[in-house]
């Protein structure tokens, strides 16, 4: 297991086959760890000190809040699945064995910073405490975003991959020129890892060193392809190097190390020391989406193996073993998300309104002629319909 | 003191960044040097390196970069150099920068303008003169804007920086040399208003951007064959000046429509469609198209072969007289 030491967390010996002296201190600066980085065994029990990396314990507090947005997380996914086959949403990406990266980037944030999501990280936008009516919009097929970007500091989810990674870049590198000290985290998956905009983004939040936390879930499959069709790197982490960026990698169903690994990126970029770039190793449980057949191109064992390293069971079983988590805690927080998941049925029961001539309000700031004569034309139609 | 549109263009940002400053200049080589055709030069020397600034050489980054700085406020104009160097940025012109107000119910607007020098007739090498203006005015959200005088570089650009939507400030390459007498600042129509250069009642030119000249040479070279023919500049494509289009055309009963870009399933195939539609009972002869071919844009030495010039142009216009004298035979 690697001793070495990112920059703002203490002092790292110099790799050992480190030639030049700048490089070495380049490689010290920006290399990942070996392995992912560690706290929980899989088992819930405490993993051996050298596989923390150096890094902190989360506080109980986070820990416990973390838990509590896991547990409503996992509830939301079995939810908005089940929705799916009621035709009540048009598709669902289940997150499902991803929730310690869902929450763990989320509960790091202030309220000032912002999160740009994908498409997959619906239970992220539920966990900054987005309404999931709301939060399910585009996925629903109401409107492509529910929600208010600017109110919730929520970039829309982003369907097309990695192409929203240069607007977190631009906007926290404009956050920081206005004075704020606001963070961008972004979450992008393995797959987006190869699009050209992953690598415009990283390079340009190096270049202007702005305030960007990279979460990179590989979750080991881009719908079908895995990640051994996606990239020859080391690992996903490594991307980073070359562009100057701290990187790191970490167990991303140890959702312990995931609050500590994300928290302390946070505040190494919240300081203006730079961009950094994480890769969580987790699992998607459940197919790519609720039109996805899994079967076709991989093995049930494959997710079985995973199952047991289930971020949930994980991080409940080792609060509990610490003391800091009670059976009654436990009831708690399934309760809170068995309300939470039985107050948004009506809603999502209910057929959505849709306002017909709404889609010729938000082209432009004021209409175009051609859109008020389509408007006209769309207008009658509804007229003569009634 | 004549001054060129590559100089009104820069008097632009210089005045827009002076008024505003959330106003900010990025993109390749156009800070310390100024940009590749000078329409930058002076802007980081003036108002210093967070205003005006270079970036990495990457279009889709630029592009992107822009759209969270523009959501934090800032109103971007990025250069994208050349015209065929822009289409790394064009999933996020159509997929972002176009959609995000609609996306957001009209939460986000991300007002910038993106510069596009283009078309050719400069001996450009391969990627140096497309025109792809069509591209862009096919994307709902986009405003699509190609001056054709010094003094519409200047107020169109003015105007394409005070626009809460995004632009896409089509520069004709071919023109950045063309002189004016023009004092600065100058205030022309705006966005939506087609301008008539030259008014005249038997025959509509229709062009835009760098056919605009060429336009209004054939139809002084026509006066020779003693026919009156009317220009229509349309200056901005996105929003389209129908009004003044139909006027025309209704009164001449006659139209070519005159488009550097290769014509398939263009701009031009757009405005004939409109005119047909509005304009079909008062036509005389069938609207034509005279356009660049349906091939890549060619090397230098065969440019001149490829674009409509002149003589082009004068062939349709004979063949309106000829469709109008078969009906009258």
């Amino acid at each position: 297991m690697s001793e070495r030491s990112a920059p703002g967390r203490g002092s790292g010996a110099p790799h050992p086959d480190a030639g030049l002296e700048a490089a070495t201190k380049n490689e010290v600066q920006h290399l990942p760890s070996d392995s992912p980085v560690r706290f929980v065994t899989p088992d819930g029990e405490l993993a051996p000190r050298a596989e923390r990396n150096g890094y902190e314990f989360p506080s109980e507090k986070l820990l416990l809040s973390a838990y509590r947005a896991m547990v409503v997380g996992r509830r939301f996914n079995t939810e908005a699945t089940a929705l799916t086959k009621m035709g009540r949403l048009a598709v669902y990406p289940s997150s499902r064995g991803q929730e310690a990266c869902q929450v763990g980037g989320v509960v790091v944030l202030d309220e000032r910073d912002w999160l740009f999501p994908t498409y997959r990280d619906t239970v992220a936008l539920i966990s900054r405490g987005i309404d999931p009516v709301e939060a399910l919009g585009l996925l629903r097929g109401d409107w492509h975003c529910g929600y208010d970007p600017m109110a919730t500091r929520t970039a829309p989810q982003c369907t097309p991959l990695a192409t929203h990674m240069p607007h977190a870049v631009g906007l926290a590198y404009a956050a920081r020129r206005r004075g704020e000290d606001l963070v961008a985290m972004v979450y992008v998956g393995d797959g987006g890892t190869s699009e050209g905009d992953f690598h415009e983004a990283l390079n340009f939040a190096a270049v202007f060193n702005a305030p960007v936390v990279f979460l990179v879930q590989n979750n080991r499959y881009a719908i079908s392809v895995p990640l051994s069709r996606q990239s020859a790197a080391p690992s996903l982490a490594h991307k980073g190097v070359g562009y100057g960026i701290r990187s790191e990698q970490v167990d991303g169903n140890d959702a312990v190390a995931v609050v500590s690994v994300l928290s302390d990126a946070v505040a190494f970029a919240r300081t203006g020391r730079g961009p950094v770039l994480v890769e969580a190793h987790t699992y998607r449980m459940d197919a790519h989406t609720n039109a996805d057949p899994v079967g076709r191109y991989r093995d049930a064992s494959e997710a079985e193996e995973w199952i047991e390293r289930d971020p949930m069971t994980r991080l409940e079983a080792y609060l509990s073993a610490a003391g800091v988590l009670t059976d009654s805690d436990i009831k708690a927080a399934n309760d809170a998300a068995e309300d939470f998941a039985t107050g948004m049925r009506p809603q999502l029961n209910a057929n959505p309104e849709v306002h017909p001539l709404e889609i010729f309000d938000y082209v432009f700031a004021e209409p175009t002629p051609q859109l008020r004569e389509q408007r006209s034309q769309l207008e009658a139609e509804l007229a003569q319909e009634a | 003191m004549a001054i060129s549109m590559a100089q009104a263009l820069n008097a632009a940002m210089r005045d827009a960044m002076q008024a505003d400053s959330s106003v900010v200049v990025f993109g390749e080589d156009v800070g310390t040097l100024g940009g590749v055709f000078t329409v930058t030069a002076g802007l980081a020397e003036e108002f210093g390196e967070d205003r005006c600034f270079d970036t990495p050489l990457a279009e889709s980054g630029i592009a992107g970069f822009a759209v969270g700085m523009a959501m934090q406020g800032f109103r971007p104009v990025i250069e994208m150099q050349f015209d065929a160097f822009a289409y790394p940025a064009f999933e996020q012109l159509a997929s972002h920068v176009a959609k995000i107000r609609n996306r957001t119910r009209g939460a986000v607007h991300v007002p910038m303008v993106i510069r596009i020098p283009y078309g050719g007739g400069i001996g450009g090498v391969e990627h140096h003169s497309d025109s792809s203006e069509s591209h862009y005015a096919h994307i709902p959200g986009l405003k699509v804007v190609t001056p054709a005088t010094v003094e519409d570089a200047y107020s169109l650009l003015r105007e394409a920086i005070d626009d809460p939507d995004p632009v896409v400030f089509m520069e004709p390459k071919k023109l950045y040399w063309t002189k004016s007498e023009a004092s600065m600042p100058v205030r022309t129509a705006g966005f939506g208003q087609a301008s008539i250069r030259r008014t005249g009642s038997d025959i509509t030119l229709i062009a835009y951007g760098t056919t605009v000249p060429t336009a209004l040479e054939a139809a002084e070279a026509a006066t020779e064959q003693g026919l009156d023919i009317e220009v229509v500049d349309l200056r901005t494509l996105v929003p389209l000046d129908d009004a003044t289009i139909v006027g025309s055309v209704t009164r001449t009963g006659r139209c070519v429509v005159v488009t550097e870009a290769n014509g398939f399933a263009g701009i031009g195939a757009e405005l004939v469609a409109r005119i047909q539609e509005r304009c079909f009972y008062s036509l005389d002869a069938p609207v034509l198209r005279v356009t660049g071919f349906d091939v890549p844009y060619p090397p230098p030495l065969y440019e001149h072969h490829y674009l409509p010039g002149v003589d082009r142009i004068l062939d349709a216009v004979d063949r309106l007289e000829w469709e109008d004298q078969s009906k009258s035979a």
